[in-house]
This record gives structure tokens, C-alpha cells and sequence, in this order.
């Protein structure tokens, strides 16, 4: 497939902006039972409206995607049945939910709702809801791709799991840099999460690059045109200039290139922040920190080039010769 | 239910591109706007055109054959462009089956053109709409045409009547019975969509025969042979037996 700017960066912005809310929430639900020290609400709102900011830049990166983006109202209508529409209603609930879940931080509302003498059961409710939401949109957001059955590169569990762990490292280590800024001490909480859930990353990422070198592909050029005869090959694909079928459905580079950037976002995106969040930890360095995100979210700009790009359409299958 | 579709003979197909002109000509008039071209007349030249003449070559030469392959949507009757739409805009009609989009609600997403395994689908770059065959659905039921031209161009078009237009559910069909009778199958089968659209495959005219048809068993000739080997001294009466 033709790699899209807008959709590389609407799925890694909301990816890093949900990762976020789940690394906040998870804090906020640590220290309500002490587990963690506790920080003064604006800490999480900051946090959330940043979250927020994240989830609205991959919106407006989605807009550039639409050919006519001021229909897009009508996206929401078709969710029985399309994930991208399901997506559609995802993306305005989580940011509705941490908006919310940011204002509740920022007034500091309070409220013993379960009558459990903890505080920030107000937070944590509106917090578990935007949860829930966060992860109703990573998996509508995977799901477009992988429901997709004949892209069969995508057509796999490991897509929903990569955007999940992708999404939740990259926003954990945003959330380590920023809790070095704001709250130090959980900084090293943050940091060891964006640390394990790279590495966890890095195996089903790898795993979904080990089984898509391995596809047997289920359609070929005799299946496509229906003729049973060891050798065909197509001679005219009945244009000369090239058109939406040519554009759309080809990267473009050649493989040298593909395999280029694979390497590029394996070391992007694992194995640098890794070392850098673990370097930053350790020296309690702040710039290290920030440049580990820098690092990871640049790194997943690769990363999902190259998703796009491995992904091998059939449609090509009829369009293989000029002439 | 109806389920109108295209049946094309690969057997009879020349490639002349008729149907690809015609169909282009006929839907860049009419009421839902032109399709887009870019640059026709320059240096590289590209469009939204709904059908294609596709050439292949089957076989090592010198034992090749030449197989010209119009291309266009298969109105299948389970399309997997349809359920992705977000908005609704891509649709299959209850009471023909043809596919369509809703030009007035497609967003450009270009997500029902992911979802077709045949790349049937082309976005339309100055309208932003996607866009595909229509089954001519402006021309076939428009009762100002002379009946029997209530046909899709293409298919009034092609010089060779390559191309055959109907009801496959209807089994008595012209279209059904050259399905059946000569060998109609589908693209891409092992992906479920159940394509409307049909393809006749190249026939070639072969007699078999068998040997016993070829020296006469009862020739009465073999059954009468009366003749006598010759004897080396030959005498008289070997020629008057």
C-alpha cells in the first residue's frame, strides 16, 4: 500500500496520546492506594490536556486523509458494520472522557462515590470510563487494518497487539519525561513500564515481521484473471499513464528501501529509547528523557511507513506491466 | 431478486478497448459529473475510467496465447467494499444488485477501495469521491432509450459481443445458460465475495477420435478378401481360382 502522512500520523499521535491517559490513570489509581506519592491534581490535569493536545493533532492529521472532510459527521453512521466508523466514535468519546477526567484533576472534585474513605474516587471513575474508551479505540484503530482479510499482512491478531504496545510504550515514555519535569518520583514508575512494554513490543512487533516474511499468498495471477497454466504474465494492464490503481496500492521504493526503514524502526524505536530512558533514570536526567520519546516517536513514524508499506494489496497482481 | 451482471467471453474478446471508450464516454456525460482527467493530452496522461482491457500472456512461446481481459467491477453479491463504509455511501441495491456509491456522501476516505480484493475502485481526484462501474444504472432503466438499447455501453459497443448483460439469478437468462453451459467462473474465488460478474473461458473446437474410427472394423473388403496367397511356381490356376 501507498504509505499516507495523514493516517502515519494520526494513528502514532493518538497512539502516544492514549498511551499517555493509561499512564496517568494507572499512576492516579497507584496513589490512591498509596502505592505511589501522591501529586496535587494539576499534575494530572497538565497531564491529561496534554493527552488531549496529542489525540487532537492525530485528528487534524486524519482531516488531510478526507477528501471531503466536512462530511465527515457522516462517518459515525455505519458503525454495525465498519470499524472505521466505530473509530470514528471512539476517538471524540476518549477525548471527551479525558478532557473530563483532566477537569475533575484541575477543580480537584472529590467525593467518597463508593464509600470506600479513599480519595480521588471521582477521578479514577471518569478515569476507568476513559480506560475502557482508550482501549475501544486501539482496538477499532487496529482492527481497520486487520479486518481487512485478503491485506494479509494485516489480517492478524499481532496488528491490534503492535498498535496496543506501540501506542501504550510510546505514551508511557512521553510520561516519564514528563513526570521528570513535574514529578520525579514517578518518573522511575513510568519509565520501568515504557521500558518493559517497548521490549514487549519489540517481541510481537518482530513477531508480526517474522510471519509476514512468511505468507503464502492466497491469490495469484491465475486465481486473478482465471486461468490455470503455470505461465502467465501479464503484458498490458491497459494504460499507459498510470492511474488511482497504480498510486494508491504501490510504496513506490524499492526493497533495498523497505528493508531500510525496517532496520531504521528497529533500532528507533526499542532499543535506543530503551538505553536512553534507562540512562536518563539512572542520571535522573530529564533531557535524556525527552530525547528518548524524540527518539521512539520518530522511530514509529518508520514504523508505520513501513506497515503500510509491507502490506502487499492483490489488487497489483493486475497491474504489473506498462505497455 | 435480480442481480444484474456482465458476462464477458474471453473467447471473443479482440481487445480493441471499445467498451473501455465507450463506457468512459458515456459516463463522463452524464448527470453525476465527468470523470476526472489529468493532463490528457500531456506527458503522462491518467483518469478515472471504470473498465480496463487487460492483455496477458499464457504459455513459454513459441506455445503462447494471448488473452485480452476487460476489467471493471463485479458487483459481487457479497462485497466486501460495502460493510467498511463508514458513512453508508457505498451500498448494494435490494432490487438489482448493482453496487453504487452515493456521491453525495462519500467522505474520500478511500477505505471501500482498500477493502476490494480487484481494485475496482478509483478515487475521483477533482471530485474526491470514489468511483466505479455503475452498471450504466442512468442508461438501462431510462425508458427515452429504444428498448433494446437499455443496455450498459460496454456491452452495446462491443464489435464482437464479447460482452452479455442480464440476470444471473434468473437461471433461464442469456446470461445464466452461457455461465452454465459455457464454463462461467469467477475471480479470485477463495475470497468469499461471490462475484456477479462472470468470465467465459477460451474454448478451442477439438474432435476426438478414436482409432476404431479410424480403420473400418466391418469394411466389407477385409470380410469378402477371397484372394489366395501366390504360390512361388506360379501356374495357371493361381490366376483363375
Amino acid at each position: 500500500m501507498h504509505p499516507a502522512f495523514s493516517v502515519i500520523f494520526l494513528t502514532t499521535l493518538i497512539g502516544v496520546g492514549q498511551g499517555l491517559f493509561l499512564a496517568l490513570f494507572s499512576s492516579q489509581a497507584y496513589t490512591s492506594v498509596n502505592v505511589l506519592p501522591t501529586q496535587p491534581g494539576d499534575y494530572y490535569a497538565v497531564g491529561g490536556l496534554i493527552a488531549l493536545l496529542f489525540l487532537v493533532g492525530g485528528l487534524i492529521a486524519s482531516i488531510f486523509h478526507l477528501g471531503h472532510p466536512e462530511r465527515a459527521w457522516r462517518a459515525a453512521t455505519k458503525w454495525r458494520t465498519s470499524w472505521l466508523s466505530r473509530e470514528v466514535i471512539a476517538l471524540p468519546a476518549v477525548m471527551g472522557l479525558i478532557a473530563l477526567y483532566a477537569l475533575v484533576n484541575w477543580l480537584g472534585l472529590d467525593y467518597d462515590l463508593y464509600g470506600l474513605g479513599l480519595s480521588g474516587q471521582v477521578a479514577l471513575s471518569v478515569g476507568a470510563a476513559g480506560v475502557a474508551a482508550t482501549l475501544a479505540l486501539f482496538l477499532c484503530t487496529a482492527m481497520i487494518y486487520a479486518a481487512i482479510k485478503f491485506l494479509q499482512e494485516w489480517a492478524s491478531a499481532l496488528t491490534v497487539v503492535n498498535y496496543f504496545l506501540l501506542g501504550t510504550a510510546s505514551g508511557f515514555t512521553f510520561a516519564t519525561a514528563y513526570a521528570a519535569l513535574r514529578a520525579p518520583d514517578l518518573a522511575s514508575f513510568y519509565g520501568g513500564w515504557a521500558i518493559a512494554l517497548s521490549i514487549a513490543a519489540l517481541l510481537t512487533r518482530s513477531a508480526s515481521l517474522f510471519r509476514n516474511a512468511r505468507i503464502k499468498r492466497v491469490s495469484t495471477l491465475q486465481t486473478a484473471i482465471g486461468v490455470r497454466h503455470t505461465h502467465v504474465r501479464q503484458r498490458s494492464m491497459g494504460m499507459m499513464g498510470g492511474a488511482y490503481n497504480t498510486r494508491e496500492y504501490f510504496h513506490g521504493r524499492t526493497v533495498a528501501f523497505l528493508k531500510s526503514v525496517k532496520w531504521v524502526f528497529l533500532i528507533l524505536v526499542f532499543p535506543v529509547p530503551v538505553l536512553l530512558l534507562w540512562a536518563g533514570l539512572a542520571n535522573a536526567s530529564t533531557a535524556l528523557l525527552i530525547l528518548a520519546f524524540a527518539v521512539q516517536y520518530l522511530g514509529l513514524l518508520f514504523e508505520r511507513w513501513f506497515f503500510f508499506a509491507q502490506a502487499n494489496h492483490p489488487q497489483n497482481l493486475y497491474y504489473q506491466v506498462v505497455g | 431478486m435480480t442481480q444484474l451482471a456482465l458476462v464477458i467471453d474471453l473467447n471473443v474478446c479482440v481487445g480493441c478497448h471499445a467498451c473501455v471508450t465507450s463506457c468512459k464516454q458515456w459516463n463522463t456525460s452524464g448527470e453525476a459529473g465527468p470523470l476526472f482527467d489529468d493532463n490528457p493530452y500531456g506527458r503522462d496522461p491518467t483518469g478515472t475510467f471504470f473498465n480496463r482491457v487487460q492483455t496477458y500472456e499464457v504459455g513459454e512461446y513459441p506455445c503462447t496465447e494471448t488473452l485480452h481481459f476487460p476489467k471493471s467491477c463485479l458487483h459481487c453479491e457479497d462485497p466486501p467494499c460495502v460493510p467498511v463504509c463508514p458513512t453508508g455511501a457505498s451500498y448494494k441495491r435490494k432490487e438489482d444488485g448493482i453496487v453504487l456509491v452515493d456521491y453525495d456522501k462519500c467522505i474520500g476516505c478511500k477505505y471501500c477501495s482498500w477493502a476490494c480484493p480487484y481494485g475496482a475502485r478509483e478515487l475521483d481526484e477533482k471530485q474526491q469521491v470514489m468511483k466505479k462501474c455503475t452498471l450504466c444504472v442512468d442508461r438501462i432503466y431510462d425508458t427515452r432509450i429504444p428498448e433494446d438499447r437499455r443496455k450498459p455501453a460496454c456491452v452495446i459497443s462491443c464489435p464482437t459481443s464479447a460482452r452479455l448483460f442480464g440476470d444471473v439469478h434468473d437461471p433461464e437468462s442469456d446470461v445464466s445458460i452461457a455461465i452454465r453451459e459455457s464454463g462461467g467462473y469467477p475471480l479470485m474465488p477463495e475470497w468469499g465475495t461471490k462475484p456477479s460478474n462472470h468470465y467465459l473461458p477460451r474454448r478451442k473446437t477439438k474432435m476426438r477420435i478414436h482409432e476404431d474410427e479410424l480403420v473400418r472394423a466391418d469394411n466389407p473388403l477385409r470380410k469378402e478378401d477371397i484372394r489366395h496367397e501366390v504360390s512361388k511356381d506360379a501356374t495357371l490356376d493361381d490366376w483363375l481360382m
